[in-house]
């Protein structure tokens, strides 16, 4: 396949003269699509261990009943900086890592459309994250108020809440410019060929992220704006003794926070979309479908924040309209958990580890909507609200969803990054220790969140204790499982002696599968010829 | 010796059948898997409308799961299954986009009309109104059938529970009861007392951040927001203790905020009442006459 494409060994004889020399050079000035992808999962990854540190912090505490360990001002800290952590630094990034990479090897483009921008938009972030960060060594802590932020409760901070805004705020401008030049080069670099409809499912689903985020970060910058200026310049946004209302921050904040919820899984429906197609041999099931649904579903988010605030006093109309916008929704994602299993249906099948946890992502994320589905139903969120039923929910769609896809994503490009196979072995160890444990973790959290256990509490009744238990024991597990994800990672980028092919896998179709691995420092300067069943999606018809 | 390991056995089954099905109890019990159905008409409707959405979702996680471990058993590549070319299939995609959009039709009728039911507070006897404050809550007894009420009080965690929570306190938390249960931060210093039968109506506010009001045997939790009035009502079946707890991050004590209702009987609530309206005109004619001597001395 390579050597039919005259533009890839150019690609190939290019590579060892283009690449920066030097460690500040090669990674702080660059430029390259590539190694700012590598950046961005790097970067996530190490967010991942500090948020995942956190979240074994709060398990610890509540390992059993009674405080043991930490004042609940410091668990409220850990609460609040764990999911701060993971949205904005772990899952997020990882994303944009991925679309970084992947985007210009799968429509043919030899760089991002703003190569410039794309490096700003990813060195803000370390320095957000230490401002996020550093705020636990500052006097009064870190931000104890949730990561919801809601007023008044957010506002009785000290400096952190300066702090926290500002980090806050140079996430936002990062997640936009990262946006904007992912629009920009799916709508104007494509290699002649690469129709709208033609490209990959993850293609489509990271350009309709990025109008998700473009439309969004700006509304939760107004908000957090709009917190600043009620804590120190004595405006009254939020503040009801000064005409303001503390409801009106919810809605703000939720008109960014539902969409938000979508960032961090559509590029994920995307992920899974290339996988399973790959290891049952045979092309998706209902492409057009797939593009389409993606496409609604980001419609609907816009239009159901308020299922986030059924406890809030809204009246009747109001629920019902959400409640059955929020209904809606099951029905776009029903679309693709049974176009994912059609595709399935009569291929041939392979279980790499990718495929693993592609298979487990349809399972888990699945029942994650269930729950969805449930606290979508008025009454019944009526108890389901702020518990830990809440927890098990969106656990099982973020950690199951949009964290399994991720890593699946690993495994499956990975050849391509660093040309070497990871070991098949240790990544199903991986596999099975996590999906084990992860189940674990959260299925007993539904059990606490039926029994009246609210969340965001650091200590519980005796009632609570067994399922407690148990959840710390699966998270302690599941926590320790990841790091053998870094050992399959780095044996793979470092020692395996085991060279990845040009296709990497046997059903691999795309443009991204005709670059040799690993990929070139530079690739399709010259525009590939695009034919169409070398594509993973050739048939339009379709 | 072995019928009594299987009555033992029958036993631990029914126990679990009644922990699965959440009949038995009002409060958290150890090993609880599902929702109480509550003391109210309305808690037992939202579970019923929480079973429904449960046993929607089960059956379409056994056609959906079910499929794709057929699939998976079937067309393994090992067992020499070939892919077959097919990509689309209109039927089954109109089928799959049609069905749902019945089943949702099915749940959302019911809590529609669950929804309506809830919304409708007119034709409460007594009205109480709930303050939410860093840590605790102020219960006010505003009126009793169209008679004012003079009677509140706070209502905080109780001593035994505050002393066992501090961090390395030493205290088991199981040791901690009201009377057989376990009532670890979930008992307070002074229970919100209410007359079983009688539609109560709720005005919910707070007074420095937002609080919610929980109790899960009536059913609902309402957000206590600083400058705004929410309103619920309950009308609570059986006599009982029901204990519940904050439910909206309120700081560093939010855990440690509960909830008590203490629902007795018509007769014993007047009469509660009417000791806790003569306590209180004792302690204002108390005060009054502290007062009253002072401008005389001055004058």
């Amino acid at each position: 396949m390579a050597a039919a494409n005259p533009a890839i060994d150019h690609d190939a004889h290019d590579d060892h003269d283009h690449k920066p020399q030097g460690f500040l050079h090669r990674w702080l000035f660059t430029t390259n699509h590539k190694d700012i992808g590598t950046l961005y999962l790097v970067f996530s990854l190490l967010m991942f261990f500090v948020g995942g540190t956190m979240a074994m912090i709060i398990r610890a505490e509540l390992f059993k009943p009674g405080m043991q360990l930490v004042q609940p001002e410091f668990f409220n800290e850990m609460t609040s900086m764990h999911a701060l952590i993971m949205i904005f630094g772990a899952v997020m990034p990882a994303f944009v890592g991925l679309g970084n990479w992947m985007i210009p090897l799968m429509i043919g483009a030899p760089d991002m459309a703003l190569p410039r921008m794309n490096n700003w938009s990813f060195w803000i972030l370390p320095f957000a994250f230490f401002l996020l960060i550093s705020e636990i060594w500052m006097p009064g802590g870190g931000p104890q108020g949730g990561w919801t932020m809601y007023p008044p409760l957010s506002l009785e901070g000290g400096t952190n809440v300066a702090f926290m805004i500002f980090a806050v705020h140079l996430m936002g401008i990062s997640s936009i410019m990262g946006a904007i030049n992912i629009i920009a080069t799916i709508l104007n670099m494509r290699a002649p060929g690469m129709d709208l409809l033609k490209m990959p499912v993850f293609v489509w689903s990271w350009l309709i992220t990025a109008f998700l985020l473009i439309a969004v970060m700006p509304v939760l910058a107004g908000a957090v704006t709009m917190l600043l200026t009620d804590k120190f310049f004595g405006t009254s946004f939020f503040n009801a003794a000064g005409g303001g209302d503390p409801v009106m921050f919810q809605h703000i904040f939720w008109f960014f926070g539902h969409p938000e919820v979508y960032i961090m899984i559509l590029p994920a429906f995307g992920i899974v979309s290339e996988i399973i197609p790959t290891f049952s041999r045979k092309p998706i099931f209902g492409y057009q479908a797939m593009v389409y649904a993606i496409a609604s579903i980001a419609f609907l988010s816009f239009i159901v924040w308020a299922h986030h605030m059924f406890s809030v006093g809204m009246p009747l109309g109001g629920e019902l309209y959400f409640m059955y916008a929020t209904m809606l929704i099951a029905i776009p994602t029903g679309v693709k958990v049974f176009n994912w299993v059609s595709t399935m249906w009569g291929g041939s099948m392979t279980f790499e580890t990718p495929m693993l946890f592609a298979i487990a992502f349809v399972i888990l994320f699945t029942i994650g909507g269930f729950s969805g589905v449930m606290c979508a139903i008025v009454p019944a969120d009526f108890q389901y609200q702020d518990t830990y039923f809440v927890v098990a929910h969106f656990h099982y769609v973020l950690v199951t969803g949009a964290v399994f896809a991720i890593m699946a994503s690993t495994y499956y490009w990975l050849p391509k990054w660093c040309g070497n196979m990871y070991s098949e072995r240790w990544g199903k160890i991986h596999f099975w220790s996590s999906v084990i444990s992860v189940n674990v973790l959260f299925f007993p959290q539904h059990f606490l969140g039926l029994a009246g256990m609210p969340r965001r509490i650091p200590d519980y009744n005796v009632a609570f204790a067994d399922f407690n238990m148990i959840s710390s024991i699966g998270g302690f597990w599941f926590g320790a499982s990841q790091l053998i994800f870094v050992g399959v990672v780095i044996h793979a980028v470092y020692f395996s002696k085991n060279r990845a092919t040009t296709q990497v896998w046997e059903g691999a179709h795309g443009l991204e599968w005709t670059v040799p691995s690993p990929a070139p420092h530079h690739t399709f300067t010259v525009p590939p010829v695009i034919r169409d069943d070398a594509l993973a999606h050739g048939d339009v018809t379709h | 010796m072995i019928s009594s390991g299987v009555l033992r056995a029958c036993r631990a089954f029914a126990v679990l059948a009644l922990l699965a099905s959440g009949t038995a109890f009002a409060n958290p019990q150890p090993w609880q898997l599902n929702m109480a159905p509550g003391a109210t008409s309305i808690s037992q409707r939202i579970h019923g409308v929480h079973m429904l959405a449960f046993w929607v979702c089960v059956a379409i996680g056994v056609v959906v799961f079910g499929a794709m471990i057929v699939a998976m058993v079937r067309f393994r590549k090992s067992k020499g299954a070939v892919a077959a070319k097919w990509s689309h299939n209109t039927t089954m995609e109109v089928i799959w986009t049609v069905v749902p959009i019945i089943i949702l039709v099915v749940m959302a009728w019911p809590a529609t009309k669950l929804l309506v039911d809830m919304a409708e507070a007119k034709g409460s006897d007594m009205t109480i109104k709930i303050t939410g404050y860093q840590w605790k809550w102020r219960y006010e007894y505003v009126d009793y059938f169209n008679k004012p009420s003079s009677v509140n009080f706070i209502s905080s965690l109780d001593a035994e529970s505050n002393k066992a929570r501090q961090l390395g306190s030493g205290i088991d938390p199981r040791s901690i009861k009201d009377g057989d249960y376990p009532s670890y931060l979930l008992n307070v210093d002074k229970p919100l007392v209410l007359p079983v039968g009688v539609k109560v109506r709720f005005v919910i506010t707070a007074d420095d951040v937002i609080h919610a009001w929980w109790v899960p045997s009536l059913g609902w939790k309402q957000d206590a927001i600083p400058g705004i009035i929410n309103d619920n009502w309950t009308q609570i079946d059986q006599p009982g203790v029901y204990r519940g707890q904050c439910a909206e991050l309120c700081g560093k004590d939010h855990g440690f905020m509960p909830i008590v209702v203490k629902a007795v009987p018509k007769a014993e609530f007047e009469k509660w009442l009417a000791e806790q309206e003569a306590a209180k005109a004792a302690e204002q004619a108390g005060a009054t006459a502290q007062a009253t001597p002072a401008p005389a001395a001055q004058g």
